[in-house]
């Protein structure tokens, strides 16, 4: 009964989006404050019925109510509860309702958050939501029914994929799509502002909050999915160009554009019509990722089985998006004025070079993405577009955008002085130089480039505190006048440093690599072997019964100096229902570095197979992620965003009454 | 600098950046693409040695064969040609024999496809739901082999 009550929870959230895709905007046409006010209401309540239709299907799988066939097909009874909850978005139905659940809850968002918000524009926001929405739901409804049954009644489940089955799948898809699907409200934003024919700094003082908590969430997701990649896929690598992770790189490239860009919108009320085309792009490349994911002309864990109607509706949904909002974009984007003067040197100015580096690499990646299909889709030819592409492309690109990103933040808005920037970051630069010496000096081996990036990193987060310092540092003044400069610093003045100076620990993580070891040997027990400044030694093999699988594991501990650091317990599984196998890698976290056991097969002579890492700061590149993603909570709590300035709202030129509130 | 100027200066620049990158990425694609052949396309073309190469196909039962240390031996078919392959190093766990398989390697060249020997510097089992490469499916699906199993374990 309660999979019924589902199916019709989602009918009624279709209808509701239907009505919101409607009213609202004929409300802002008309200047009806009642019409534009249900638009919040109507946002809320969709929703509230999606809310209830995956509450709805989370309890099917929990009760393992196989009369369902979503449930049967990726569900057992055997399998613990952590997975029954997260296999619900493990397969192709659940993950789109969970991608809908994130947009109506931006909608809901927006609309109980943004009080204050002028009306006509907060009515459009939420109707370009809504239609958002409302293509998804249908979708849904049309090819990917969640809870489609089946009869007769099977009496146990296929069981999850295997390698779905990790903790690591229970938080990277809420996380990425809280990241994919929050740029829907960026190009609602940006639709809405190109149907209003009117925008300004106050428009992107009420975007950048929803654009950076979007970015935060899609920083976590990547970061989350490669370390996901790392630990489960025994290969030990991080990143593999694969064109699912590309999905997602794209959307945060043009997404760290549009931050930056949207900053010199709020400040000084320039680069507004760049803006917006930048808020459509981050948006599309999301919708983008989500057919090359979801449609199945992709093979990845990501890409379950689908059928090809799917595929169509998606492209569909996609060539209407983008299609529509570009079409709106060139007939609308010419009644926007532009906007302020700068000089090339200014912050504005690093700023636009920021984005046509971002925006460039994202190009890049999107054609080693799309030459391959496109090339298959015309000659029939199949190729594969691999790592040393993207390596060189984005190596290329980004180098320079590393070396700016001190400067930029040093340079000050409209025109910027190079010499005082220079001085600012002198003992930045040292640091780096520094760094870069002891290294050559003292480290043979290893590639070339590494030692640069280093030095690199280090200048970059010596040089993104350099603004603050210099904005607190008066020679003649004594500490207690620098402490209340500090204090009366905006939040967002941190989360700027703490934002670039998380670029350079990622960059010192990026860069140790080139020093880490990797061995591929037949280990005997009690045999000790050397790796980087460890010693291994495998102390026994043991094996026992999961609550769904059979699983063989190695007992192994590390050594340093003959004392025991570590152990580490790599093993196979193999799951009985699929008559599937998998490694887990045993991992060890010593000093920021990571050893790296995966486990092979066992030999005749009683070695085993395995293959070890010695990885060297590895984690600073997921812990860098964090770092940025902690820059970001600090400019989004910033006094200024957080209260979106209701005097500029009321000031703000629509010949209406304010709605009481 | 009027607007006018400022916002050519710009234009150029942002143009100039652009050509760049298209410049790079038409070295970039020329030099690091890999060519997906099967064993039977492989026999019919004739490429360049040393360029590197994608062959999918069946790991063809029977024919693994582990020597000392991580080397391995095996053959992989489409039904119509067969590769003999050789690799050192760790299989992926879903490296089965009967399984779809994609090795990589440089090409070393020689006349007869049926005679050489690929050296895979790597294995991937990267499969879907029904284990099997994308590329391998679509293949095996033109030459007709293709054996759609509905029971779902393999």
């Amino acid at each position: 009964m309660s999979v019924e009550i589902g199916l019709f929870a989602l009918i009624l959230a279709f209808v509701l989006a239907l009505i919101q895709g409607l009213v609202p905007f004929w409300g802002a046409y008309r200047r009806d404050a009642h019409l534009m006010r249900l638009a919040s209401w109507l946002a809320v309540g969709q929703f509230a019925f999606i809310a209830l239709a995956y509450g709805l299907l989370t309890y099917a799988h929990i009760t393992d109510d196989f009369s369902v066939l979503n449930v049967f097909e990726n569900s057992h009874s055997l399998k613990p509860l952590v997975y029954k909850i997260s296999g619900v978005w493990g397969n192709h139905e659940g993950s789109m309702l969970l991608w809908v659940l994130i947009l109506s809850l931006f909608g809901a968002l927006l609309a109980l958050l943004a009080r204050t918000m002028p009306a006509v524009l907060k009515a459009n926001v939420l109707g370009v939501q809504a239609l958002v929405s409302l293509a998804f739901l249908a979708f849904i409804l049309f090819t990917s029914n969640p809870f489609a049954r089946l009869f007769p009644v099977p009496a146990e489940g296929r069981d999850l994929n295997p390698v779905l089955q990790d903790p690591g799948l229970a938080i990277h898809p809420p996380l990425l799509y809280l990241g994919y699907v929050g740029f829907s409200l960026s190009f609602s934003f940006a639709a809405a502002a190109l149907i209003e024919g009117r925008i300004d700094a106050a428009w992107a003082r009420w975007a950048r909050p929803w654009i950076l908590t979007a970015w935060i969430f899609l920083t976590l997701g990547i970061a989350m999915g490669s370390y996901w990649a790392y630990y489960t896929l025994g290969w030990g690598g991080f990143w593999f160009w694969d064109p699912v992770e590309n999905a997602s790189l794209m959307p945060w490239l043009a997404g760290t554009a549009l931050l930056h860009s949207a900053l010199v919108m709020e400040k000084r009320n320039a680069l507004k019509i760049w803006t917006i085309f930048l808020a459509i792009v981050a948006f599309s490349l999301s919708l983008l990722g989500t057919f090359l994911v979801r449609s199945g002309v992709l093979t990845s864990v990501h890409a379950f089985a689908s059928d090809p109607r799917r595929g169509v509706f998606i492209l569909a949904i996609l060539v209407i998006f983008i299609g529509g909002s570009l079409a709106l974009y060139a007939w609308r984007a010419s009644r926007l004025q532009a906007g302020g003067l700068f000089s090339p040197v200014s912050r504005e100015g690093a700023l636009v070079v920021n984005n046509l580096l971002l925006t460039v690499s994202c190009a890049t990646i999107l054609v080693g993405t799309l030459y391959p299909l496109a090339l298959e889709s015309l000659t029939g030819e199949k190729i594969s577009v691999g790592g040393p592409y993207f390596n060189l492309c984005a190596a290329i690109l980004i180098w320079p955008l590393l070396v700016l990103v001190p400067v930029g933040q040093s340079l000050s808005w409209k025109r910027g002085d190079l010499y005082g920037a220079a001085q600012r970051l002198f003992f930045a630069f040292v640091c780096g130089l520094l760094v870069l010496v002891l290294i050559v000096a003292f480290r043979s081996g290893g590639p070339v480039l590494a030692p640069f990036g280093m030095g690199l990193a280090v200048y970059i987060i010596c040089g993104a505190f350099a603004e603050i310092i210099s904005r607190i540092w008066r020679k003649s003044e004594g500490l207690h006048a620098l402490w209340s400069r500090l204090a009366g610093l905006p939040l967002s003045a941190f989360g700027t440093a703490v934002a670039h100076a998380g670029v350079g620990v990622v960059l010192l993580g990026l860069s140790a690599t080139g020093w880490g070891i990797e061995h591929i040997v037949a280990i005997k027990p009690n045999q000790p072997v050397a790796l980087g400044p460890y010693e291994l030694v495998l102390d026994g093999l043991i094996s026992r019964h999961g609550p769904n699988y059979e699983e063989a594991a190695a007992q192994m501990s590390v050594r340093s100096g003959g004392v025991i650091v570590a152990r580490i317990e790599p093993s196979k599984r193999n799951y009985a229902a699929r008559q599937m196998g998998t490694s887990k890698a045993g991992i060890v976290t010593l000093n920021l570095g990571q050893i790296y056991v995966s486990m092979a097969d066992a030999n005749a002579d009683g070695s085993v197979n395995m293959r070890l890492y010695w990885k060297p700061l590895v984690t600073l590149i997921w812990l860098g992620a964090v770092v940025m993603a902690l820059g970001g909570l600090l400019s989004v709590l910033d006094r200024r965003l957080r209260l979106g300035l209701p005097v500029k709202a009321a000031r703000s030129k629509i010949p209406l009454a304010q709605p009481a509130e | 600098m009027t607007r006018k100027q400022r916002r050519l200066t710009l234009i150029f620049g942002a143009l100039a950046l652009l050509g760049l990158a298209a410049g790079l990425m038409l070295f970039a694609l020329r030099d690091t693409v890999v060519f997906f052949f099967t064993p039977s396309e492989l026999a019919t073309k004739t490429i360049k040695a040393g360029a590197r190469l994608r062959i999918g196909g069946l790991v063809k039962p029977g024919s693994l064969d582990k020597q000392s240390g991580q080397k391995v031996r095996f053959v992989i078919t489409d039904g119509r040609g067969d590769l003999a392959v050789d690799y050192t190093g760790l299989l992926p766990d879903l490296f089965r024999e009967g399984q779809g398989v994609i090795v990589e390697g440089p090409y070393a060249g020689g006349e007869d496809a049926a005679q050489i020997t690929f050296h895979a510097d790597s294995v991937l089992a990267k499969h879907d739901e029904r284990y099997m490469p994308r590329e391998v499916a679509e293949s095996l699906k033109a030459k007709g082999l293709w054996q759609s199993d509905k029971a779902g374990a393999p």
